[in-house]
């Protein structure tokens, strides 16, 4: 136990809810970016997953949009202590994107327009536990959350949720990415409260 | 690792908020925009903790400022801006984040802007900018409600009258001072244009406020030709306990 906060009594959650450590609940859905909110159309939009040499799949938005989706409901935690509770998805599930891909390679890079990146052990990303989301409460995703379209892995911290989500690169061994060469944890399991580099 | 800190001064900025001077004999020394974690903790041990942007120019003292706003329905902010007390003692962690920071390095011309709290870590860039004796060119916009809600006026002052190569712009939303030129309101594609360096001379921007403030600014950058890998941006939302 820290040093005693003379005279902090706090704000204890009534809530009869589990949060990971040092986390706290919120209603809002606050916006995190690293710099400007990218504008991406349509008519230009893709998904590719590649090996660092091949491209193995591709999708335009046209395409993307004819895959299975699926209506979920998670929670998600921030590495900036807020959580939200119960937030409501509906995208196409990385199994099915990954579905043809034959692959030995064990680690995976996300890739943004605004040439953000994070990178998640392929292990996390499969087997209904990571999807490409296009919509938030029934609506399309606005731009600042992340839209059209972004990754969404929510038994890690929030970052890992890639906005703007354009591919995935897949690796053999693995890498950081953009805020896990910052000083943020390489891999981000808010139960365990992985935050920054360092953290066990 | 969490490290304590002695709060040995309290200074307040405006009515709501207050910077806390700590001194922090093991502080291992930070690079001007990053933050901290602050951690409360009650007698039966609950904890809290929240990110504070670092106010303060990395210095020899082992002296961290943090500027606190205090939101009305804030946990931590409300005890911190009212309840410490000097001689009290906080449990910090950090310097965190390597992405929004100036560097003395850094030569190139800095547009810093800031809405309303997002002043704080810009002014640890401004502070570091002079500590460091750096010659680049600093432009810093600050958008803020009315005149009484500027943080750090007269240490902006001194820096302004000092150097010639620090440019400061007030813009107001809500009340100006008397005889302002330009009318309240949020800013504009106008005001961007006047007051922040033409963008071929290829600034680097710095945007910190709420997000919503954030947005709009850099839009504007862009639009006024601003490449977006030029521009890096702090938000805190509508929970906000960041800042």
């Amino acid at each position: 136990m820290g040093i005693i906060s003379r005279g902090f009594s706090g704000r204890r959650s009534t809530a009869d809810v589990k949060l990971p450590p040092g986390q706290y609940l919120t209603t809002d859905f606050p916006v995190l970016s690293a710099g400007p909110t990218p504008h991406v159309s349509l008519d230009r939009w893709e998904f590719v997953i590649d090996d660092g040499t091949n491209v193995l799949r591709r999708w335009d938005w046209k395409a993307f949009r004819e895959l299975p989706t699926e209506t979920f409901t998670v929670d998600i935690h921030c590495v900036t202590r807020w959580s939200k509770l119960g937030t409501s998805w509906e995208g196409v599930s990385l199994d099915v994107l990954l579905a043809d891909v034959r692959t030995d390679l064990s680690y995976a890079m996300f890739r943004s327009y605004g040439d953000y990146t994070t990178n998640v052990p392929l292990k996390d990303v499969i087997n209904k536990q990571a999807w490409v989301a296009f919509k938030f409460d029934g609506a399309d995703l606005a731009p600042e959350h992340g839209g059209p379209a972004r990754l969404l892995i929510p038994h890690l911290y929030f970052w890992k949720s890639a906005k703007w989500v354009k591919g995935v690169t897949l690796m053999s061994h693995d890498k950081p990415g953009f805020w896990e060469s910052l000083g943020y944890h390489i891999y981000g399991d808010p139960w365990r409260e992985q935050r920054y580099s360092g953290d066990e | 690792m969490w490290r304590v800190g002695t709060v040995v001064a309290l200074h307040d900025e405006t009515a709501t908020a207050r910077t806390i001077t700590l001194d922090v004999p093991d502080w291992p020394g930070h690079v001007a925009g990053q933050h901290v974690d602050v951690r409360l903790t009650a007698s039966d041990g609950y904890s809290a903790v929240r990110s504070y942007s670092i106010a303060s120019a990395p210095n020899a003292e082992m002296r961290v400022e943090l500027t606190v706003e205090r939101l009305p329905n804030g946990e931590v902010s409300p005890y911190l801006t009212q309840e410490l007390a000097v001689g009290d003692r906080l449990e910090l962690r950090g310097p965190i984040g390597g992405w929004f920071v100036w560097r003395a390095q850094q030569t190139e011309p800095i547009q810093l802007i800031a809405g309303g709290s997002g002043i704080a870590p810009l002014m640890a860039m401004i502070r570091s900018r002079a500590s460091t004796g750096s010659t680049a060119p600093f432009r810093l916009l600050y958008s803020v409600r009315e005149p009484g809600a500027v943080f750090y006026r007269e240490d902006l002052q001194t820096l302004l009258d000092r150097d010639n190569n620090v440019g400061l712009t007030y813009a107001y939303t809500r009340v100006a001072p008397k005889d302002w030129p330009r009318p309240p309101g949020r800013i504009d594609a106008a005001l961007i244009a006047d007051a922040t360096w033409p963008s071929n001379l290829a600034p680097t921007c710095y945007v910190c406020g709420p997000t919503s403030f954030v947005e709009s600014a850099v839009d504007f950058l862009s639009a006024s030709g601003n490449s977006p890998d030029k521009i890096r941006t702090e938000r805190f939302g509508p929970t906000g306990d960041r800042k």
